[in-house]
């Protein structure tokens, strides 16, 4: 389910590093606990992020969600395919609906968030609390 | 997100099926109730097009009954209820003194000596007790929730998948008006009442049958298309419709004149709770009112966003989001009453930016048929 070369945050946004462009999305867990998506708000290409800073909201039809860029650097794409099918997100969270692609200060920064098997085990115990 | 089931959180008969048909839960109003089962969409669709099945089970029920039942009812709501035959219910608002909403409601007359008030699950036990407080007649009052439970059955087909499990003619159940007959054998009242929008019936029973009659409406609603719908469709299809919410366009500091619900305030029925506070705002006239809006672009209003016009705080949006079969975003909101009607532009402030909306006339939808 969840791609063991993406790294994760307690948000559950997940990055995938080739080189040194990031590609954030939202995770499969995410989308589930959002339902239906409808309208995604992403930041202008050159936007400056630091890392845990907004990168933009993903709206359902029940609520509004920021999303948090996982990693510092400078927005090089937004993924056009959103604006007119936000619903994307609901059906290929880890694929085709990545959000943005940033380009890394720190290529270290990634390492540091967790692997697939530790974000398995965080949503499990999620899980437990319902 | 959701809200983790607790000790604390009251359930319907139904809890353990939602559970078993993976519905995401919810809090609401101290109720652990279903929020989707397919998803939204697909539920308000269903509604839309073919038919839906609610468990709200967690609406209150208070009884009334007694020689003077009327009168009290006619002193706490500011409908008119003499105007109700048997089995006919309509809309009204229990009032305060000073003419505002302790909650909205139902009142079902099921003999000259009894009404049945169908009131919001978060407020019936504080309807019960102002309207206790306000029996100074022979009546009765009892709060006989517990005793049932309710599920709605709204949309097209509604009447054509009930009508396959009861034998009481549906055809001969006029809107707002109700029956006694049975479902599957069960004993229920049924009303052809709603929140949705549609045609549809909601029917009230012993909630030891939760479970047979749930199991029986979706089965015999299998090949129509039904789906069982929670409470996010069950808001979507009220805003479409245009209908007051408790909490959001109606709450102890709003009347019904400033929601727009003049309909439901009989000042002419004789002195009521609030009707000297209502007499006087209808002579001196409304300061705010409710309006609908449709937004210009792609951004969504929602609760509590700030109304703009000319650049300036004119008021608060009390609902707001997507209309999934309209297809578009709208909302509900308070304005000064010397706003402009249906047409006017108007901003949504949305996270610090003003995004555009205009005021178009309620309801958003209403059926065709």
């Amino acid at each position: 389910m969840y791609p063991k070369d993406y790294r994760y945050t307690k948000e559950h946004e997940w990055i995938r590093a080739d080189g040194a462009i990031g590609t954030i999305g939202i995770t499969d867990y995410a989308q589930h606990e959002l339902g239906d998506v409808v309208f995604v708000e992403l930041p202008r290409v050159g936007t400056q992020l630091k890392a845990g800073q907004s990168l933009g909201t993903i709206e359902s039809v029940k609520a509004v969600s920021e999303i948090f860029t996982p990693v510092s650097g400078e927005v090089t794409e937004t993924n056009p395919a959103l604006v007119d099918a936000p619903e994307k997100i609901n059906s290929d969270p880890h694929g085709s609906a990545w959000l943005i692609k940033i380009q890394l200060v720190d290529l270290k920064e990634p390492a540091a968030l967790m692997d697939a098997a530790a974000y398995e085990a965080y949503i499990a115990g999620k899980a437990k609390e319902h | 997100m959701t809200t983790p089931a607790t000790a604390e959180l009251r359930k319907t008969a139904l809890n353990s099926v939602h559970r078993r048909l993976g519905a995401k839960m919810v809090n609401f109003g101290g109720w652990d109730m279903p929020l989707e089962y397919s998803g939204i969409l697909a539920e308000h669709g269903a509604v839309r097009t073919r038919a839906g099945l609610f468990d709200v089970s967690h609406m209150g029920e208070i009884e009334i009954r007694g020689a003077q039942a009327l009168d009290l009812v006619q002193q706490v709501s500011c409908n008119n209820a003499a105007k109700l035959a048997v089995g006919q219910a309509h809309y009204s608002g229990l009032m305060t003194e000073r003419g505002t909403f302790v909650d909205d409601l139902l009142v079902h007359k099921i003999s000259d000596t009894h009404y049945l008030l169908c009131v919001n699950a978060g407020n019936q036990d504080g309807d019960f007790e102002h309207i206790r407080a306000n029996n100074k007649f022979d009546a009765k009052v009892e709060n006989t929730g517990p005793r049932y439970s309710q599920l709605a059955i709204q949309g097209l087909r509604a009447k054509e998948i009930l009508q396959r499990l009861t034998r009481a003619s549906l055809d001969s159940i006029g809107y707002y008006h109700f029956a006694f007959g049975e479902v599957s054998g069960i004993h229920c009242l049924i009303a052809r009442t709603g929140y949705t929008g549609e045609d549809g019936f909601e029917i009230y029973f012993d909630p030891q049958h939760s479970e047979k009659l749930w199991g029986e409406l979706m089965e015999a609603g299998k090949s129509a298309g039904l789906l069982a719908c929670g409470l996010g469709a069950r808001n979507t299809l009220r805003m479409e419709a245009g209908m007051c919410l408790y909490g959001h366009e109606i709450d102890e500091t709003t009347t019904p004149l400033e929601a727009g619900l003049g309909w439901i305030c009989k000042l002419d029925k004789g002195p009521f709770l609030g009707s000297t506070a209502l007499n006087e705002q209808k002579r001196c006239g409304i300061d705010r009112r409710l309006v609908g809006f449709e937004m210009l672009d792609k951004r969504i209003a929602r609760d509590g966003y700030a109304v703009l016009i000319d650049g300036r705080d004119a008021g608060r949006v009390t609902s707001g989001g997507p209309a999934p079969f309209l297809k578009k975003n709208i909302g509900m909101a308070y304005v000064p009453s010397t706003t402009g009607s249906a047409g006017t532009t108007l901003e949504i402030s949305i996270r610090g930016q003003a995004a555009p909306a205009r005021i178009v006339a309620l309801p958003f939808y209403k059926r065709p048929h």
